[in-house]
Formats: structure tokens, C-alpha cells, sequence
């Protein structure tokens, strides 16, 4: 054990924090949710990162990445959230299936997807979730049928995040009569092919952050496949596994939340009110809790080990102490927390609608908790 | 930069682990319950043949020179059968300070001696009887003296294992002035090892009833309402333990930054055993409320350790010290003050 930074640790730090002080916009850009030109103002950034071989650092060089290791991952999330700079628009194909084609794609598929990924030429849409298929992911009914060199697609997904602008997306289909997890395949599907409608969804904030996509025989070459086909179950659960565990929420953007959170007590802050100082404490305690708890990860994870049910602990502890943060920071701002943020302040009311939707998605807290007591603990079914 | 273990550390909590289970099973606990004692000399035999004693003593003392965190896995072993024996305070506390001021001193020099240690934070000294020295404190100066130099009185702690006592003293050998924050640290940090220990036992014995008990028809672990009870007590573990290991790791630091990691350490770790233990309690039921089944003897022991070593609210006031007066953000997760030094 030795929590230093190396000498090179220390040099990338300073290389990372030095490109996004010369390139991070000045002036916020627009959600991508919020809008096309916020969705389009974000892809021109992802391509800003491009021009630095910063899209994804952690993937090898051939694939537009820096194949830099954990720990540097880390410190480019913890500059990156320093910084302020710009939400990942493409962070349904950069964090979760990205490391899930480097693992169970072939070289070409790589080839053709991973460099357009890490440049956000192509943004991904993630299309898992269906009406009768939330928590009971396995209860997926849409269809992928073999026709020569092609699927033919066809049902009904849900909460596609990102679907409402994105040019692609990732899906889980199943062989028609087959049940449950076996049968299942995952398939890429541009939304621009025939047969393909989106219709946006608005979120509780009033943004169109995901979307319904109808499919209607929609035909799609067999090299759109990841895997083999029947194996999708396998595969999503690796995804998941990467975004429970680890990419998802980096803990870099929780650690500027508690600074702020500090910030804003030491100006807002009541000294009569020692218990809302305790919370406020506790948010920071939370923070960095996540942090160490990720470094050990990355630590473990390069030296050899692997991500295990212990996953879902990650997703349980960050999506509760998000909300705790912000709750906080809401009590603060007492008669003033119902009030819409200025532009360019920080967004506490937002983001802590925002803070609502992390006990539901990436699989709910629910289904978390049953993880971990079945797979962890070992209890019965 | 890397958080994992080494070869030796794991090897280290892996001979521990075993000692304890051999040595502390149930039937010792009640057996000990019975007799109204609070050491067991076999085994405390095995734990000094073990070299746990002298861990952290310099070489010079005969010791093993290890780190903090070596010993912080022994603590944890030690929480997970909730030991009886005075071993993490007189070989992780004690001893060190002891040998920090007077190194050549008796009690150091056989490793069967246990010393007993008073810390303005504390106000009764554990296991002071029976020990070969017991450190003093005293307007910040050290002394040490024999039991038999200064006047006990016995406190009954509602945990059946530990001996707690009020030490009055007039006469005693003096040390000159010491580092009480240090000694306030590893105390933290071991009690926060322990916790987990605690924590992660509670939960054990809750899983394995929960599997046996049926209701209804069949196991109540089956049931959501137990699983996810026990679910987030061992979150509560998952994410207290990572904090142990790094405040362990950069206990020598002793800086602002390091004492409120050990801070953050001590209020997690127990308050992770104490819902763990209260899981555990709810999850056995009647059972869990009666003296025969062990769980209570878990929550006792987080209870007390609580309160040792520095409360809650002792340890939140050194992490706001730190959170509203240095620098803070994802780039200071292990930052120290004297970088440069």
C-alpha cells in the first residue's frame, strides 16, 4: 500500500489540468438534454477532447484512447470535474459499452465503433429497458430475427437515455420463443435505419433526457451483433457491472459537490444550527469515502482482480449520498432553495432533482440490495 | 499510488483470523461469561507466540517494526470474535508510546507483559489490573507505574469482557511529555479496525440464521424486508473500510489532513457496527434479545468503543477543521501537508 502519487502520476496531472484550463468553454454550454443545439454544442466538445486523445483515456491508442491505466483515469475525472468542464454526452457508449466492446467485440466491430465513440462522431443511446421490463430486465419481449446477414428488428423500448438526439443505440433483443436470459442478444441499431421512431420523453426537470423508440422491422446487418448471439444476457450484465461499479460515477464530481457544499456553508451557513454543519461534514465524509473506496477498486482491479457483486454497494453508497448532498445544500439555502440557479451559479435546486433519478437508474437501489444480500451475502432466493 | 495489500499484510490478518477462531469460539465467550473473567491465559499465550504483541515495537525493543496498518488487520480480526484479551490497547496503543519514552523499561522487554494506558480522552483505564505498567497522564506529562503503585477501582462495563477501571495516583515515575495525539490516533484507528470486525461478524451471524429460521414456510432470509436490512448494513461496512485502511496508512503523516482521515475512520467503522449489530439483533428476533444468543455481546462491545478513544463529536469537530480550513477537493483525497518536507 502506498497512497502517493508517482512522480508521473503527478506530471500527467499537470498535463491534464493544463489542456483543460487552455480549452475548457468559458461560458457553460446549454444541457444536452435541454435541447439539440445543448446536444450539439456537447458533441462539438467531445470532439475538442478528440483533438487531445482525451475522448477516453483508459482505451488503447488504436481506438482514439491514451491506454493510460486506472489511476490515471481517475486523475483525468478529478481534473475534469475541478474544471468544470462539460458533461460527457456520450457517456452511454464511452463508459459503459466501450469497455464492454473492448472486451467481447471483434476487431473489426472495434475498429468500426470504438474511434467515432471516443470522438462523439456517433453518440450512443442505451435501449435496454421496455414498459413490462424495468427491474425485470429479463422480461425484455422485443425481437431480433436472423434474415441472411441481417436482423430484423422489431418491439418497443423505453427510458433510452440520451435517444432523443443520439445517432445510435444499443439494444437488447431476444430469438423469438425463447424466455428469460437465454435467447438474448445485443444490437446495435442506428435511429436514423427505417422502421425506427423516437418519441422524447421529458424528465422531471422538464429536459428531454431519454425517449421511447418504437422498432418496426427494422433491418440491421448481423455485424451490428456483440457477442455471440444468446449471450446478451452475459454481456449486459458486464456493462452493468462496469457502470454499478466503477465509470458510471466517477467519485471526482461528488468531491466538487462537497467542496461547494463547504463553500456555500462557510457564506450561508446558520453557527446556531451545529446539526446542519454535522450533515454538511458528513457529505464531505461521503465524498471522500466513495473516492478511497474506488482507488482501492482501481488498485485491485490493476493488480489482476476483477468486479464482483461488491458493485453494487458502489451504487447503493453514491446514488444516497448525492441526495444527502444536495438535500443539505437545500437547507442552507432554507427560503431560497425553491428558486431556479442564476446562469453560471451553482445549480443546487437541479441538481438535486437530478440526485432523485440515481436510486432508480443503472438498476434500481431495490434490485441493488437484492444483489447484494442474494450474491454478497449469500441468502436465499 | 496503490490500495491493495501486500503479500505479507494479507498473510498476516490470515494467521490472526485463525488464531482467533481456534482460540475465541462461542464456547469461550461463555465460558468466560460464567467465571466472570475478562483474559484467558492460554490464550494469550498463543497470541504473544504469535508476535502480535510486538508489532509495533522497534527493533531495538525486540519488536517487529511493522506499520499501523499491519496492525489495523489484526484489530479487525481481533473485533470480528470481539476479544476479550487486552491486545489491540496494549500492543497498539501502549507498548509504542511506552517505548516512544522509556525504551528500556521492563514491561517492554517480555512480550507476555501487557500494558494498561490513561488518555485525557478516556476516562477509565481498560484492563489496568492486570497489567505489567499502566502509562499516566497527567497536565500533558507521561508517568508510569506498576498496579500495585496506584489505586483501582473497578467499574462494570456492560460489556461482560471488558475491565474498566478509575485510577487514582499520587506517586508515579515520570516520562516527561508525550505525544497524546498520536496515542489518541491509534487509538481511533484500531477501535475503527475493530468496528469493522465487529460489523462484519454481526452480519455473519444474522446471514446464518436468517437462512435457518423459517416463517412462514420458509427462511426469512428470503424475504426483502431482512435481505435489504442486512444489504445496507454491509454497505455501511463496504464503505468504512477503505477509510480504515488509508487512515491506518497515513496515521504517520499526523497532520490535519491524516487526523481527520482517522476521524472519519473511528465515527464510520462503529457506526457500521452498530447498525450492523442492531440489524443483527432484529433479524434474530426474541433470540436477538436474549442473553443466549452472542449478538448482544458485539453491540456492547461497539458501544463501548464508541465512546473510547474520542467521541463522535470529538472526531466531527477535527474532520470540519480540516474541511473549513484547508483545501478541498477531488485533487486533495490524499494530499499532505508538508508535501515538500
Amino acid at each position: 500500500m502506498d497512497l502517493a502519487y508517482t512522480p508521473e502520476q503527478q506530471a500527467f496531472r499537470a498535463e491534464v489540468r493544463a489542456w483543460l484550463a487552455a480549452n475548457v468553454p468559458a461560458e457553460p454550454l446549454d444541457h444536452f438534454d435541454a435541447s439539440r443545439e445543448g446536444f450539439e454544442a456537447h458533441r462539438r466538445w467531445e470532439a475538442t477532447l478528440k483533438t487531445g486523445d482525451w475522448g477516453m483515456v483508459t482505451w488503447p491508442k488504436e481506438y482514439g484512447g491514451r491506454g493510460l491505466d486506472l489511476i490515471q483515469w481517475l486523475i483525468f475525472e478529478e481534473e475534469y470535474a475541478r474544471a468544470g468542464a462539460p458533461g460527457r454526452v456520450g457517456q452511454n457508449g464511452i463508459f459503459l459499452l466501450g469497455p464492454t466492446l473492448i472486451e467481447f467485440g471483434t476487431q473489426a466491430q472495434k475498429e468500426r465503433f470504438l474511434p467515432p465513440m471516443a470522438s462523439g462522431e456517433e453518440i450512443w443511446a442505451q435501449a435496454w429497458s421496455e414498459p413490462q421490463a424495468g427491474s425485470d430486465l429479463a422480461g425484455v419481449r422485443a425481437t431480433a430475427v436472423r434474415d441472411g446477414d441481417a436482423y430484423v428488428l422489431n418491439g418497443h423500448k423505453i427510458w433510452s437515455s440520451r435517444a432523443a438526439f443520439a445517432d445510435i443505440a444499443f439494444g437488447l433483443f431476444r430469438a423469438p420463443g425463447s424466455e428469460r436470459h437465454k435467447g438474448l442478444s445485443l444490437i446495435f441499431f442506428p435511429l436514423d435505419t427505417p422502421g425506427v421512431t423516437v418519441n422524447p420523453i421529458r424528465k422531471i426537470n422538464g429536459h428531454v433526457g431519454f425517449a421511447e423508440i418504437f422498432l418496426e422491422d427494422v433491418r440491421v446487418p448481423a455485424f451490428n451483433r456483440l457477442g455471440d448471439e444468446g449471450q446478451g444476457w452475459h454481456i449486459c450484465m458486464a456493462t452493468a457491472g462496469f457502470e454499478r461499479g466503477l465509470m458510471l460515477r466517477s467519485p471526482a464530481r461528488y468531491q466538487v459537490a462537497a467542496a461547494a457544499l463547504a463553500d456555500l456553508w462557510k457564506v450561508r451557513g446558520n453557527s446556531a444550527d451545529p446539526a446542519l454543519e454535522a450533515d454538511v461534514v458528513r457529505a464531505f465524509m461521503n465524498a471522500e469515502a466513495y473516492a478511497l473506496s474506488i482507488y482501492r477498486t482501481a488498485s485491485a482491479l490493476i493488480a489482476g482482480a476483477s468486479i464482483g457483486p461488491e458493485a453494487s454497494t458502489n451504487k447503493i453508497f453514491w446514488s444516497e449520498l448525492d441526495i444527502h448532498l444536495h438535500r443539505t445544500a437545500l437547507a442552507i439555502l432554507g427560503p431560497e432553495a425553491e428558486l431556479l440557479s442564476e446562469p453560471g451559479a451553482h445549480d443546487w435546486i437541479d441538481d438535486y432533482i437530478f440526485s432523485l433519478a440515481g436510486p432508480i437508474y443503472a438498476g434500481s437501489n431495490e434490485i441493488q440490495r437484492n444483489i447484494i444480500a442474494e450474491r454478497m451475502l449469500g441468502l436465499p432466493r | 499510488m496503490d490500495f491493495t495489500l501486500t503479500e505479507e499484510q494479507r498473510m498476516f490478518a490470515d494467521t490472526a483470523r485463525a488464531l482467533f477462531a481456534d482460540t475465541v469460539t462461542p464456547d469461550h465467550w461463555r465460558r468466560m461469561m460464567a467465571a466472570g473473567e475478562t483474559r484467558d491465559p492460554a490464550r494469550w499465550a498463543a497470541i504473544v507466540e504469535s508476535g502480535f504483541t510486538q508489532i509495533l515495537l522497534p527493533e531495538d525493543a525486540g519488536g517487529l517494526a511493522l506499520a499501523e496498518i499491519d496492525f489495523a488487520l489484526i484489530a479487525e480480526a481481533a473485533g470480528y470474535v470481539a476479544l476479550p484479551d487486552p491486545l489491540v490497547e496494549s500492543a497498539g496503543i501502549a507498548a509504542p508510546m511506552l517505548a516512544s519514552l522509556a525504551p528500556d523499561h521492563a514491561a517492554l522487554a517480555d512480550p507476555a507483559a501487557s500494558i494498561a494506558i490513561q488518555h485525557p480522552a478516556n476516562p477509565l483505564v481498560a484492563d489496568a489490573d492486570s497489567a505489567a505498567a499502566i502509562v499516566l497522564h497527567r497536565d500533558g506529562q507521561a508517568f508510569v507505574a506498576t498496579p500495585d503503585q496506584v489505586r483501582l477501582v473497578r467499574r462494570e462495563s456492560i460489556d461482560p469482557f471488558r475491565s474498566v477501571f478509575a485510577v487514582e495516583w499520587d506517586e508515579a515515575t515520570p516520562l516527561g511529555s508525550a505525544d497524546w495525539d498520536l496515542a489518541l490516533d491509534r487509538g481511533a484507528v484500531f477501535a475503527a479496525a475493530q468496528g469493522l470486525g465487529l460489523a462484519q461478524r454481526a452480519i455473519d451471524m444474522a446471514v446464518a440464521y436468517a437462512k435457518e429460521r423459517q416463517q412462514f414456510g420458509k427462511p426469512i432470509g428470503t424475504y426483502q424486508s431482512v435481505k435489504h436490512m442486512l444489504a445496507s448494513a454491509q454497505v455501511g461496512i463496504e464503505f468504512a473500510r477503505p477509510v480504515v485502511h488509508a487512515a491506518a496508512a497515513q496515521i504517520g503523516h499526523r497532520d490535519v489532513f491524516s487526523r481527520a482521515r482517522v476521524s472519519h475512520a473511528k465515527i464510520v467503522a462503529l457506526e457500521a457496527a452498530d447498525q450492523a449489530a442492531r440489524a443483527s439483533i432484529q433479524v434474530h428476533g426474541a433470540m436477538g434479545y436474549s442473553w443466549e444468543v452472542d449478538v448482544h455481546l458485539l453491540l456492547k462491545r461497539a458501544l463501548a468503543l464508541t465512546g473510547q478513544w474520542g467521541t463522535p463529536a470529538v472526531h466531527r469537530a477535527r474532520i470540519g477543521e480540516r474541511l473549513f480550513t484547508r483545501p478541498t477537493g477531488p485533487d486533495t483525497t490524499f494530499a499532505r501537508e508538508y508535501d515538500h518536507a
